[in-house]
């Protein structure tokens, strides 16, 4: 099929199958899945300004759906969410901006694909850790169980959120859904830019950076992170889409037939979680962004990506 | 037959109706979509990029339905 826009001979299938994957992982895993998409269609071909503003593209469909849903179950902080809209807007211009600058300059895809690389690795090596900690704490509380209230998690970085939390530097909210009495609206604003500024220049939500910073460096509980994270997601891509459309970077064909795999394989990935859970499913995630990095590395040495 | 069985024949069923409906929408849709859109984009961009938004939300909304359709009438049929 060809897709004038980007002027790429795509066939629908391989977008439909590499949309059904991501669909799966987002409901199985709970990821965007930005970090397969993303190097899945620059090895075809597709020049990395589109894979930018097309990945955005797609990813709006998804998270709408997930974002109401967590609404429902009460998952989501409107006020910490409306307070990060500004930061995240912000940062998704700056992104878009950035992409711009390096489209004109003709370094882009080294660029872009440079950092894609040491984020998927990043990411990759938190999970590992991560998720091994987590099988030790595990273990350990086998022998000495020590329950968790509903809207506290245990965490190692518990301190530095304490820490970030008791910076005065005003105006200070209070976050009654999240538990927070007081935090700085500077502190979230910046948090919320750093996430737009991924997502505006590498694509996809970037709920990899978002979700942790708010639970690691904004102590907000999980379940809370995930939701506020999915209705951050919304507005970011939402606004990518616009802002990267608005400077030719969106095939919106490719998005809206990779989006045909990922609705079915979304429905399939959340019923999936019944039978697979825990901290092994994170530890069976580890590769899947070494793949990416991979794919990325073989696009920038095969000079053409096919 | 195992539990784990049927599901998996229920996703079976499920993934053969809903490629049907893809292909469908494949031929009708978004084949006639290719022009009109690629068109817009060379010639009107604050228009392709309202329009961008307005079909990946509106397919959004629809397929979820739609999937969500599927799921409930083939557990109510196992029922």
């Amino acid at each position: 099929m060809y897709f004038g826009i980007s002027g790429e001979h795509i066939s629908p299938i391989f977008l439909a199958a590499i949309g059904f994957l991501i669909g799966l992982m987002g409901g199985f895993f709970g990821v965007g899945g930005s970090f397969l998409a993303g190097p899945a269609l620059f090895a075809y071909g597709v020049p990395m300004n589109f894979v930018v503003g097309t990945d955005l593209a797609h990813i709006v469909g998804k998270s709408i759906v997930a974002a109401k849903k967590h609404r429902a179950l009460g998952n989501v902080d409107l006020k910490l969410g409306g307070i990060m809209v500004i930061g995240t807007i912000t940062g998704v211009e700056a992104g878009a901006q950035l992409i711009q600058y390096l489209k004109r300059h003709a370094h882009i895809d080294l660029i872009v694909g440079s950092c894609f690389i040491v984020v998927l690795l990043s990411i990759a090596a938190f999970m590992m850790w991560e998720s091994w900690r987590t099988l030790r704490m595990q273990n350990a509380r086998i022998e000495e169980p020590a329950p968790a209230t509903e809207r506290h998690d245990e965490s190692a970085f518990d301190h530095i959120a304490k820490w970030i939390q008791s910076l005065r530097i005003p105006p200070m909210v209070s976050l009654p859904v999240s538990g927070i009495a007081e935090i700085s609206l500077w502190i979230i604003i910046a948090v919320a830019f750093m996430g737009g500024f991924f997502s505006g220049f590498l694509g996809g939500g970037a709920g990899y950076i978002r979700m942790p910073s708010l639970v690691y460096v904004l102590g907000i509980p999980t379940h809370v992170a995930v939701g506020t994270d999915l209705f951050e997601i919304m507005i970011s891509a939402g606004y990518g889409t616009f802002t990267h459309a608005l400077k030719g970077n969106v095939d919106i064909m490719i998005a809206l037939v990779m989006h045909t795999g990922a609705a079915i394989g979304a429905q399939i990935g959340a019923i999936l979680t019944q039978y697979f859970a825990g901290p092994r499913i994170r530890l069976a995630f580890v590769p899947l962004p070494i793949i990416g990095a991979g794919i990325v590395i073989y696009g920038l040495i095969t000079g053409n990506h096919h | 037959m195992t539990e784990r069985a049927r599901y998996l024949k229920s996703f079976a069923v499920e993934l053969g109706v809903y490629g049907a409906l893809v292909t469908v929408y494949f031929f009708l849709v978004l084949h006639f979509l290719a022009r009109w859109i690629e068109h817009l984009y060379r010639t009107n961009t604050r228009g392709y990029a309202v329009a961008a938004i307005l079909l990946i939300v509106g397919q959004g909304i629809v397929l979820e339905m739609l999937t969500s359709a599927l799921l409930r009438f083939i557990r109510a049929r196992k029922e």
